[in-house]
This record gives C-alpha cells, structure tokens and sequence, in this order.
C-alpha cells in the first residue's frame, strides 16, 4: 500500500508542477495578453514602461542551444562510434568513465570555467574576438561540453543494441568497420540517436547556471554568437534574485515563463521517448 | 555484457588480412574517432587545471573556518560547506527511501498491463528530463501556498532537491531489479515465501549494490545544484552555522555563483577556490559509485 502510494507520487508531482505554474501564469495573462507575451520582442518586465515580450528570451536560449548542439552532437556520436564499435572492452571500461566524469561536474564550476577561461582568456585574450564580458557562444560551448556524455552514453546504448549478426552480415560482404559502423549500425541505431540527441536540446535548453554566469543579463534579441543574451532560465535565475513581492507582476512572470519552459522542454521530451519507443521495439 | 562484445567477429578478425581496415578513408575516419574523444576529455582536463591554477592560491584553511565577508582575505565558505552537508543529508533521508518505493512497486508489483502504470512509468522517464529551475518554481508555489514568508529552510531546499532526483533514484532502482534474475523470486516463492518476504529478503538485497550506485550519483548531481536552491532564497548572508531542519542555509555551489558574480578578481579566485573544493567531493561521490558497480555488482 505505502509502495503504492510512493508511485503514485511521481504523478502528484508532474501534476503539482503543472498547477503551480499555471495559476499563477493565468494571473499573468489577465494582465498581459498572450500575444504580446509570446510574439513581443522587448523584455523589460522591471522596468517603469513594463514590456513583456519574450522573443528575446527564446533568441538568446535558441543561440545557447544551437552552438551548444553543435558542439556536442559531432563530440557525443564519434566517442559513441568508437566506444560502441571500435573500442576493445578494456579499453571502453577506462574511458567511458572518464567521459561521465564530465556528466558529474557541477554547473556553476562550468559556468566559471565559461566565464574565466572560454570567455575571457580564449575568446578575447587569445583570439581577440570583439566580445565583452559576456557571449552566448562561451555559454553555449561549454554546455555542449557537458552534454557531450548525454548523447554519447544513449547513443552508445542504441549502437551495442544492433545485433551482431548485422555487423557479421556486413563483414561478409567484404565492408571494413568504417562502412559496417556508418551504413549498417548508424541507420539501424538512428532512431536511438535521434532520442540521445533531442535529450541533448532538451538538457540544452533546461540548463540554468552556466547561462546565468556565462551568457550575460541583458534580455535583448540576439544576432550573433558574440552578444551577450538573457536565457528563458537565465532570466528566472536572475529574477529569482530579487525580491519579488508574491502576487506582484514580476512574481507571476517568473512562473509564466517558466510555463512556457516547460511545456518547451515536455514536447522535447515526449519526442525523445517515442524515438527510444521505436528502438526498443526494433530488436 | 561482457560476452556479448567479446562475440564480436570484428574484433578476431582485425588483421592485415582485412585490406579494407588499413584503406586511407577507414585511417581518417578512426581519427576523426578518437579526435573526438581526446576533444571532449582535453576540456575535462584544461577545466581541471585552470580552475586549480585559479583558485590554488586560495585553497586553505580559511575556505573552511571563515564566515562569508566583504572582504575576500577574510571570507570563508564555512557556512556553505555545513549547509550543503545538511541540505544533502536531509535529501538523501527523503529521497532514496521514496524512491525505492516507488522502483519496487513499478517493477516487482505492478500490473504491467494496466495503462495506469504504463502512464507512470512515461511520467517517470519526463520527470527525468524536466529541467532542474522548474522544481525550483514548485517548491515556491508550494511554500507560497503554505503561506511561508522565509523560504530559506534546509527542509524546504532539500524537498525540492529530493523531487528533482527521485525520478533518477526510481529508475536506477528498477534497472538494478530488473537484473535480478527470475529464478530467485522463483525459488524463494516455491519455498513458500509470500511476495512481501521474496521482495524484502532476496530480490531487494540482490539489487542493493545497483541501488545504491545510482543513489549514489542522484545526490551528487543534487550536491552540484544551484539553481532551485536559488528561487528557495538560497542565496542569503549566512554568518552562522545551520543547526536544524527549519535553519537558514546557503550551499557550497550557491556560494560560488554569488562569488563569480562579485567585481573584483579576489571573489573569483575564491570562487575557484571553492570549484576546487566542490569537484574533488563529487570526484570522489563518482569514484565510490563506480567502485561499488565493478566490485560488489553481483553478474548471475
């Protein structure tokens, strides 16, 4: 019965979180119409001349998750390939740690790594790219580090699931392992990757303190990886800072965004799972 | 596992004698390979040592005894590193039970049949992947609710904490039951155990070292979390020790954000001062998970 109840749980909490943010959402909107909400391009909840519209917001998270994407996609599948198909057990057995290594580190020591080093040693001492203190591009490459053993993990799953009869089939027919890997064991893992991906954009988007230490506090609509640019969760993290008044405009804007976040994140999701859904069901 | 990668015909087969594997494209393509390895691990290792040539200068007694200050020669993370020992604890006590609840009920009871538990175990695999500042918003509602005018309480920290990992908690639970073979509820059913014993006395022992492997990694990726902590209030001037569940807190990562985000360069050597502290607890958190997966895993 108690076990029961603990399971039961897990659905009182999915549907908590949709209450706790809708109600106060829905005070929101009595006052700002969705409309301007969702197609609005000036950010300025806090301002005398308050403005809600939160295209800058998804600009810079939409930046922060390309480059961290692109960062990480070619980073995760190439170490799958090598752990799944190349690597020898032993080997595999020491790396693959090591990478998770990389799941483990905490987010604000990434967010400093991306502030300090990427920023400010790499992107301007280095290179002498016309940046300030801030860029989506140090937050977004650094997140995509981080999200490297997410897609390489789930990736590497969906790999060693393809039977080894199908790699046999294709040694047979004379193909080394660079072809069995990208036209036999690739396509029939695709769909698991694709899962391992969309994980990826969706831990990219989720992700919080690295955006908030790294990406900058100006919520403007951003053109370039250079510019600095507030996150949908840059901007909860900051806001969270102030004191905002419970019931207060600013307080009822915290979980309208965040609404929006997670009904983001929740499509993303369910995406993720109807892929692994196919995989699983393959073989 | 291991026997599945050792069946691999590739592998006996890789010889000169196969051409095809020495081909110009087959070299490029398993450099490419290990050129993305070396990548990803090159930045796990330049983030290790910057942060540690960073913060080295700072990393000593002070980061332990000192309170926070305004003056970064005489502030410390004292408070912060008690928070989090208490904030951690205070989740394990509500996380790992519940969520070992729910794995047990899903994996060892449950009809699977039924829609219901399918309709769970989708929400438990989204839960998963919600991201951590949406916990954060409903333990705010929720103490908003409840009418609580300080939100800065280990308890209240810890719960949202606890949400946060307990759908990781359930479904390393259930990958490690699931890995307990049939034949031991079987045995222990046909010696006339009722389901409630098998599960307490053979399948759940069994299933203890996965369990607490994943356990394990759930709390350290609550250790490293800020971002709930910071709509709870977190991110306060705590010049006292916290003593009790209902006390004011601060945790060790929340203290670094407030540090990074300080002008001046001492903060931010502090702030790396305290990554420095921070990594080296979670490294060793991972390290004893992995050690408990290689060496008390039991393979049937």
């Amino acid at each position: 019965m108690m076990l029961r109840l603990a399971a039961w749980l897990t659905i009182a909490i999915t549907v908590g979180i949709v209450i706790a943010l809708i109600i106060p959402s829905l005070e929101f909107f009595a006052q700002v119409s969705i409309t301007d909400f969702l197609f609005g391009t000036r950010w300025a909840p806090r301002f005398a001349n308050a403005s809600f519209g939160v295209i800058p917001l998804i600009t810079a998270t939409f930046w922060t998750t390309a480059i961290a994407l692109i960062t990480a996609v070619p980073l995760g599948l190439g170490s799958a390939v090598l752990l799944s198909e190349y690597a020898h057990p032993r080997l595999r057995s020491v790396l693959k740690p090591i990478l998770e290594i990389l799941a483990g580190v905490p987010t604000v020591v990434y967010g400093l790594f991306a502030l300090a080093f990427v920023q400010g040693t790499v992107l301007r001492d280095w290179l002498h790219l016309p940046t300030g203190s801030f860029s989506v591009l140090a937050a977004g490459l650094v997140m995509g580090v981080m999200i490297v053993p997410t897609v390489a993990s789930l990736s590497e799953d969906a790999m060693s699931a393809v039977p080894n009869a199908m790699r046999q089939g294709s040694a047979a027919l004379g193909a080394n392992r660079m072809q069995t890997s990208m036209r036999v064991v690739f396509p029939a893992a695709l769909s698991g990757i694709v899962a391992a991906i969309v994980l990826g954009v969706s831990r990219a988007v989720g992700e919080t303190m690295i955006v908030a230490i790294a990406a900058g506090g100006q919520a403007r609509i951003v053109t370039g990886a250079l510019e600095q640019g507030q996150t949908m969760t840059g901007f909860i993290a900051n806001a969270a800072l102030g004191d905002s008044r419970v019931g207060s405009i600013e307080y009822n804007t915290l979980f309208a965004v965040g609404l929006l976040l997670f009904t983001i994140t929740l499509l993303i999701n369910f995406i993720s799972i109807r892929f692994v859904r196919r995989f699983r069901e393959a073989y | 596992m291991s026997i599945a990668t050792d069946l691999r015909p590739a592998r006996s087969l890789d010889t000169s004698a196969r051409s095809g594997e020495r081909s110009p494209k087959a070299m490029v393509f398993l450099v490419l390979l290990w050129l993305t390895m070396f990548i990803a691990m090159t930045v796990l290792l330049v983030l290790i040592i910057t942060t540690f040539i960073q913060g080295a200068s700072r990393l000593d007694l002070r980061l332990f005894t000192e309170y926070p200050s305004s003056s970064p020669a005489r502030a410390g993370a004292r408070p912060a590193i008690l928070g989090s020992i208490w904030v951690i604890c205070t989740t394990a006590v509500l996380a790992i039970p519940l969520g070992v609840a729910a794995a047990v009920q899903l994996e060892e009871f449950a009809d699977k049949t039924k829609r219901i538990n399918h309709l769970i175990e989708l929400n438990v695999q989204n839960l998963a992947a919600i991201p951590s500042v949406v916990y954060g918003l409903l333990a705010l509602a929720v103490l908003t609710l409840l009418r609580v005018q300080n939100k800065n309480l280990v308890i209240a920290g810890a719960t949202a904490l606890s949400l946060l990992i307990l759908p990781v908690i359930i479904i390393a639970t259930r990958e490690a039951l699931r890995s307990v073979p049939a034949e031991i509820r079987e045995a222990s059913l046909a010696l006339g155990a009722t389901p409630l014993q098998t599960m307490w006395k053979q399948t759940l022992p069994s299933a203890v070292p996965g369990i607490a492997t994943g356990a394990i990694l759930a709390l350290s990726r609550a250790f490293g979390e800020a971002a709930p902590l910071l709509l709870l209030g977190g991110l306060v001037f705590v010049s006292y020790d916290p003593n009790g569940l209902l006390s004011g807190y601060t945790t060790l990562p929340i203290q670094i954000f407030n540090w990074t985000g300080r002008p001046q360069e001492e903060f931010r050597t502090l702030a790396a001062a305290a990554s420095i502290l921070l990594l080296v607890l979670l490294l060793a958190m991972n390290a004893l998970a992995i050690y408990i997966r290689n060496h008390y895993q039991r393979r049937w």
